[in-house]
């Protein structure tokens, strides 16, 4: 779950990062209240679940509250368009008002989990502002490294060799060494993917700030932070696919015209590779997952077809922990509850294949069933187009 | 020939009584499997399928003699559950389990260090020596006894690929879906080593997909130590970077994880990569 960089910089001061002062707003009148709290020059953040904000006019800075207040009135509302919120952009619809610092040097702080090491790694840099992508991909050198155990957390040398690597002032990294282990401790206790400060800076007078802050956080440990669930954003996330979550479904929206409906990811993901390959295009990653009961199936089927684009629907079920008759069931019921009059393309095999077959078979409805992927992606794509 | 489960497996069910666990337990028993007890905390004494309930698994084991032990208890409770299993010294602990907190994982992997266990997942379909054993979830029926190793991040996927096999009379020599979470016990890499060493497997197919450099890790592996010939099909070539499809392990993020770059990997190592999943068993009959 994505959450936003207010949110992020809240958890982060918990912890005891020090972060700007800063207010976040829904209003111009907010802003402007904010802006005079705070006092003197701020700068005015858009707050959405996307990176590249700035280049894309969603950070802006302000010399006085009037000012602010003027440009949170054109931010608010705004479709703001960054490189990776695809051409629609998102509507911002809050705004973090924040001082602004005498910033000396900026810096890069970020925590991810390192897979091949079954560890999470504390990565710190010198080259700060940008994406940490791009210095890993050109001066990989300038990534210090150290990675830390959950429960021990970063130790304080481990601090003291990145702050001290990426050559901050001596007077200034026990601060940055607390901050550090701060930034461990919450990515630790907020069960998250990504942890990251960047940049982390340094100012004119010695200190150190989160200036900006990004936190994912691990979807399968929310169960134990009712608190963290509470900052989810819905108008962040696709209606569809917030609607699918609602079910257990994972829906990913595509833009072709061959909706799927798969059970398992990694067929899924095999099935839309394959309609490419057939010539069609997938309309979405649909994964109705394991223990998948009639209702799942028959709410799958509605979101699927909620897809205007969709001209024709592959159902690839390979039967393991799904039972193709629980399956059969649920695509019947849901067909004729919504009157289905796009093709809809039935490949099934695993257990209970045989009464799921006589499911559809004597439904009476108009399946076209498919032997294998192959002739199935065939079968479909044809029918799309 | 087969690696890591055969007929002299014992099996254990952690959390037998649950409804999945039921379920999937009478289909392992019905192919074959010899499943010797369940571990269902607060049940010990009761019997369940047949087989006795245990309160812990040092006691399961002391009873029974197994060998081995299969999870399905909920998510918040899986970490606790492999290493529970891990400290009775069983050898092979399968974690079936999908959603455990990735952080869980990281300490298990910590407590798995220091301990003898082989863990196969989590968030996985299990293993299979056809004819043999099956501790898991996938469907026996597809499966047929022969000489190709297969291992995949994904479940149905493989099935997928087991049933190509089987159609065209190519039997395996055991099935390993090794989970579709960004940390797992057992790798590409480990999976890989077993069934180059098993001189009952005489090819091996590999299945990954987007996320991580696993497949990567495994490809130079593969190019170093492997003369037998390797079939592979990576997942996600049409996956958008950023989304997380599916599996909690299945996300481009940051440039890395790509399918090309696997695909690439793969290639450059020998593997015979499949651009379609449709051909995963043409072209293992092609290499065989």
């Amino acid at each position: 779950m994505k959450i936003h960089e207010y949110q992020a910089k809240g958890i982060l001061a918990h912890f005891g990062v020090p972060v700007p002062r800063s207010e976040v707003v829904r209003s111009p009148e907010e802003a402007d209240i904010a802006a005079r709290q705070i006092g003197g020059s701020v700068i005015v953040k858009a707050q959405i679940h996307a990176g590249g904000r700035g280049k894309g006019g969603g950070v802006k800075i302000a010399k006085d509250p009037a000012e602010a207040v003027e440009i949170a009135k054109k931010m608010l509302g705004m479709h703001l368009i960054t490189h990776q919120t695809g051409p629609e952009g998102r509507v911002v619809h809050r705004v973090l008002i924040e001082e602004a610092l005498p910033i000396q040097r900026e810096l890069y702080l970020g925590i991810v989990l390192d897979r091949a090491r079954g560890r999470p790694v504390f990565m710190a840099s010198s080259a700060g502002g940008v994406e940490i992508e791009e210095v890993a991909a050109n001066t990989p050198e300038l990534i210090l490294k150290e990675h830390f155990e959950p429960g021990l957390g970063l130790v304080p040398f481990q601090a003291r060799k990145l702050a001290f690597g990426v050559g901050l002032p001596a007077p200034s990294v026990p601060a940055a060494v607390a901050a550090m282990i701060a930034l461990a401790k919450a990515y630790e206790a907020a069960d998250a993917s990504l942890a990251e400060i960047n940049p982390f800076v340094l100012t004119k007078d010695g200190k150190v700030f989160a200036l900006d802050a990004k936190i994912n956080l691990d979807d399968s440990a929310l169960f134990r932070h009712k608190n963290l669930l509470e900052l989810r954003d819905l108008n962040e996330e696709d209606p569809l696919e917030v609607d699918a979550s609602r079910y257990g479904l994972t829906y990913i929206k595509l833009d072709g015209n061959v909706g799927c409906m798969v059970n398992g990811a990694g067929l899924a993901m095999a099935t839309m590779d394959i309609i490419k390959h057939a010539g069609g295009n997938p309309a979405n990653f649909l994964d109705v997952g394991g223990g998948a009961s009639a209702e799942q199936i028959e709410n799958a089927f509605r979101i699927l077809l909620s897809d205007k684009n969709v001209r024709a629907v592959l159902i690839n079920i390979f039967g393991g922990i799904l039972r193709c008759d629980t399956l059969a069931t649920g695509v019947v019921a849901a067909a004729r509850q919504l009157n289905v009059s796009v093709p809809v393309v039935v490949r099934m095999e695993g257990t209970n294949v045989e009464i799921g077959r006589r499911i559809l078979t004597d439904s009476g409805l108009n399946f076209t069933v498919a032997t294998g992927m192959q002739d199935a992606a065939e079968k479909v794509v044809r029918l799309a187009q | 020939m087969s690696i890591l489960v055969d007929k002299h497996t014992r099996l254990l069910v952690q959390g037998l009584t649950g409804r999945e666990a039921t379920f999937h337990a009478q289909q392992c028993i019905a192919y074959g499997t010899n499943i010797v007890g369940g571990v269902v905390p607060g049940k010990g004494g009761a019997r369940h399928l047949d087989v006795p309930v245990f309160n812990t698994v040092r006691e399961a084991v002391r009873a029974t003699a197994a060998n081995a032990s299969v999870i399905f208890v909920p998510p918040a409770y899986a970490a606790d559950a492999i290493m529970e299993a891990a400290e009775a010294a069983l050898p092979l602990v399968v974690c079936i389990t999908e959603g455990i907190p990735t952080l869980d994982m990281v300490r298990v992997w910590r407590f798995l260090e220091n301990h003898p266990t082989r863990l196969i997942g989590p968030n996985c379909p299990g293993i299979i020596s056809p004819d043999q054993c099956k501790v898991g979830i996938m469907p026996g029926h597809i499966h047929m006894p022969g000489h190709v190793g297969v291992v995949s991040r994904s479940g149905t996927l493989t099935y997928e690929a087991v049933d190509q096999l089987t159609r065209l009379g190519i039997g395996q020599s055991t099935c390993i879906g090794i989970g579709g979470d960004p940390i797992i016990g057992t790798t590409f890499t480990d999976a890989i080593r077993l069934f180059n060493d098993d001189p009952g497997t005489h090819a091996i197919v590999i299945i990954g997909e987007i996320g991580g450099n696993a497949e990567e890790q495994a490809a130079a592996y593969i190019s170093d130590n492997v003369k037998k010939p390797v079939i592979g099909f990576v997942a996600g070539q049409t996956a958008p970077p950023g989304r997380r499809m599916g599996h909690a392990g299945a996300i481009i993020s940051g440039g890395s994880g790509k399918a090309i770059d696997k695909i690439r990997a793969l290639e450059a190592a020998g593997v015979t990569v499949c651009a379609s999943p449709a051909e995963i068993g043409e072209k293992v009959q092609g290499r065989l």
